[in-house]
């Protein structure tokens, strides 16, 4: 909580010091490659493989923004940031874009001066117990001790959700996500809480997954998005726009396996034209080729086969769509239209 | 002669009695248990229960080790095997993470096919080493010591091969501007051998470089430090602070011994400056504020900024430890220095620092085992040292939720480098003991 407070506070200092340049897509355009800010290391989410080759959820919008630049969803650096690192990294400039499952508030967007640019996941925030302690119901959990961890909104939910309820806790403060899995499982704390994904993610990895439940309450709302500093808004729009691409894609059923076909001649589908490019000038709108989210939706497929290959039912860590399904099918990922 | 007695003295025995073994409890093992293990009840006590203590472990942990799988592509597979085994995964280590990943934990995301290029550097360095820890070496060694910096770089980082060399060539410049500037004055001599060899770096070793660069490419392949990981990161900056900081250590250590109040008070402030701040908080300096204190666009490589804190950190620390040396040298020491009219520089070269190092060994030693433990303290500004890439390494589906296995790696790895350290420094200490006892 201070730390935030504090890095909170440094990042202020930075940009009232005027450091955040302005015209971020000629710097990209003339570094040649997208800095893109990403965790550490979480399932799904992003990872390097063996052979350094960055894999995940998030790191799909990264490449999907550096195809929509650059025509190479490769043309990206990841730069690995920590809970406490990945806001200083983005007001300095020294990354971009920053997708790192970070929920988007509103004292990030206003205080912390970033823009985010949507949602790419729904989440909210869960708890997992040990079945033998027989607890149903978060409210049950009088006196439990709690791994949470350190610099995140969770933490402060926590506090939220216990007050509320008027019952007392005891936090267990770890560092990151592998810490609190060993920490749970040693029985150094009842409770396991973060964003229910994670704790999806987490579960699947036991030894006995059936030992665990994760209780039916979802204290908070986790709306998880890349962001940008704020100040440019021509850069905002780019990445907001891939990502709308990639939202659309999927509701126009342009998928990695017909893109190529469905981009070779105009469609009798004019919304699909124009998002790839082959009918009107929205890329040049935004200052990038007429092919800028075919590029994008062709780098790692549209935004329903980023979520199967990442972290889909398919996939160990097993989630389903839920609240992010298209809002054609019941959930929440909507995308303004291309026109 | 040899029978006069046995004529008169017939009782006395004229032959020597056949050498028999001592008692069985004198000699031996028995000896040294009795001796040693069970020489009074509170011992005996103390062996068997400590002999209890060493079979619990290792009837605990062997079982895991000989259990342990070495062919698993991911965590379940291994989970699947030892079950096959009627195992469940507390039964057995799944080594297969080892198999698997131990290239990147060794060198991080460094190229495949570049991986010879770091393991030479670690050679190079051992030769350019021999000279300074060994003085049975042969002392052309010493010119191995003087190209080691230059190839090492040139190894690891790799790009034009141009580059170390014509920086190689600003120290050379350096040595000519003292040896023909010197005759005519002095200090003309000293300050052309700094100065000139600076303004070559600003201005001159760049176009240089350059132009060498276009006329004969010759180099290897560019690595970035955002490549270096595992342990090739902890020893790079490890073995590059150690190296470094011994003598601003040294010479900070002077510093704050110093008459001259400017010099006195500059040092005393920075060493407590510095060692009044966690190491932690001067890598997030590192990190991040400097991001905010730099011009917009600078492009001050991540790994030389934690290079330079860690040194800076360990420095101050080496200062105190050397400080202690000087402090326990008999004044008559640097009386004695003064009596023979030596000037500053003789008498802490010849008297003084030789004997006030040699005091402050396990010191110094124990500060760099320090410092290159703290290494991994860069995970948390986002830099792959080999516990981050533990971390990373979790974070892929396959291996998510595998722990001991990484660490015990990571331990073992650490002890070697430490324990090595160690050991030096008791060899050390032995060929200086001076003193008799």
């Amino acid at each position: 909580m201070k730390k935030t407070v504090f890095f909170g506070a440094l990042t202020v200092a930075g940009l009232a010091a005027g450091v955040a340049s302005a015209a971020t897509l000629d710097d990209v355009k003339a570094r040649g490659s997208l800095n893109c800010g990403v965790t550490t290391g979480l399932v799904g989410f992003a990872a390097p493989d063996a052979n350094g080759v960055w894999e995940g959820f998030d790191v799909g919008i990264c490449r999907a923004v550096a195809a929509a630049i650059f025509g190479d969803p490769t043309a990206v650096e990841f730069v690995p940031t920590t809970g406490q690192t990945r806001f200083t990294a983005l007001a300095s400039g020294e990354i971009d874009l920053l997708a790192r499952n970070t929920t988007w508030t509103m004292s990030r967007d206003t205080d912390l001066k970033f823009d985010f640019v949507g949602v790419n996941y729904y989440d909210g925030q869960g708890f997992m117990v040990p079945k033998a302690l027989g607890v149903t119901s978060a409210k049950d959990l009088d006196g439990a001790t709690v791994c949470i961890q350190t610099g995140t909104t969770t933490e402060l939910n926590l506090a939220d959700f216990f007050r509320t309820n008027g019952i007392s806790y005891e936090p267990v403060p770890i560092e990151t996500n592998a810490e609190a899995q060993q920490q749970y499982l040693a029985g150094a704390c009842d409770v396991y809480t973060t964003d229910a994904s994670g704790l999806a993610a987490t579960r699947a990895t036991f030894e006995n997954p059936g030992e665990h439940a994760l209780l039916p309450e979802i204290i908070s709302k986790e709306p998880l998005g890349p962001l940008v500093r704020h100040g440019d808004n021509e850069w905002g729009d780019i990445a907001m726009w891939v990502l709308n691409a990639l939202v659309s894609a999927e509701e126009m059923g342009i998928t990695s396996a017909n893109i190529a076909e469905l981009s070779a001649a105009p469609t009798n589908n004019p919304e699909i034209n124009r998002i790839l490019g082959t009918e009107g000038e929205l890329g040049a709108m935004i200052g990038l080729e007429a092919d800028w989210a075919k590029n994008a939706i062709a780098a790692g497929g549209n935004y329903g086969e980023l979520f199967e290959q990442n972290i889909g039912e398919a996939t160990p860590i097993g989630l389903a769509r839920g609240l992010n399904a298209q809002w054609t099918e019941g959930g929440l990922i909507y995308s303004p239209p291309f026109r | 002669m040899s029978d006069t007695h046995a004529q008169t003295v017939a009782y006395v025995r004229d032959t020597m009695i056949a050498e028999t073994a001592p008692p069985t409890t004198e000699v031996g093992v028995i000896k040294w248990l009795r001796e040693n293990l069970f020489s009074g009840w509170m011992n005996t006590i103390l062996t068997l229960a400590s002999l209890y203590v060493i079979y619990w472990v290792v009837s605990g942990v062997g079982p895991m080790f000989t259990n342990s799988i070495w062919n698993a592509g991911s965590l379940s597979e291994c989970r699947e095997i030892l079950a096959l085994e009627g195992l469940t995964s507390h039964d057995g280590f799944c080594f297969g993470v080892l198999k698997d990943r131990w290239q990147q934990l060794i060198f991080g995301f460094y190229p495949n096919d570049a991986y010879w290029r770091p393991v030479l550097a670690l050679l190079v360095f051992f030769v350019g080493l021999t000279p300074v820890l060994f003085d049975s070496a042969p002392r052309k060694l010493f010119l191995a010591t003087a190209a080691a910096p230059f190839i090492m770089f040139m190894l690891l980082w790799g790009g034009s091969i141009w580059l170390p060399i014509v920086v190689g060539l600003g120290i050379v410049v350096g040595y000519v501007a003292l040896t023909y500037l010197s005759p005519i004055n002095g200090l003309v001599g000293t300050l052309g051998a700094i100065i000139l060899p600076i303004l070559f770096w600003l201005y001159l070793a760049g176009p240089i470089a350059g132009a060498l660069t276009s006329i004969a490419p010759i180099g290897l392949e560019y690595v970035p430090s955002k490549d270096f990981g595992g342990f090739t990161l902890s020893v790079v900056i490890g073995i590059v602070a150690i190296i470094l900081s011994l003598p601003l250590g040294i010479l900070l250590a002077l510093g704050r011994q110093s008459d001259l109040p400017i010099i006195k008070y500059s040092a005393v402030t920075f060493i407590e400056v510095i060692r009044g701040v966690p190491l932690i908080v001067w890598l997030f300096t590192a990190s991040l504020l400097l991001n905010y204190f730099l011009p917009p666009g600078t492009n001050f490589d991540l790994m030389l900024r934690v290079i330079i804190m860690v040194t800076l950190f360990s420095a101050a620390y080496i200062a105190e430890v050397v400080r202690g040396g000087l402090a326990a040298l008999p004044k008559g020491q640097y009386e004695g220095g003064d009596s023979l009219g030596l000037n500053y520089w003789q008498s802490m070269q010849l008297i003084i620092l030789p004997q006030a190092l040699k005091i402050s060994i396990p010191g110094i030693v124990n500060t760099f085992i320090g410092l290159f433990k703290d290494t991994t303290l860069v995970l948390f500004i986002g830099l792959y040292d080999p516990i981050g890439l533990a971390g990373a390494i979790r974070a892929s589906t396959d291996w998510n939720g595998i722990y001991w296995e990484l660490f015990i790696f990571i331990g073992v790895m650490f002890f070697i480098f430490c324990f090595s350290m160690g050991r030096y420094s008791l060899y050390l200490e032995k060929k200086l003991q001076r003193e008799h006892r």
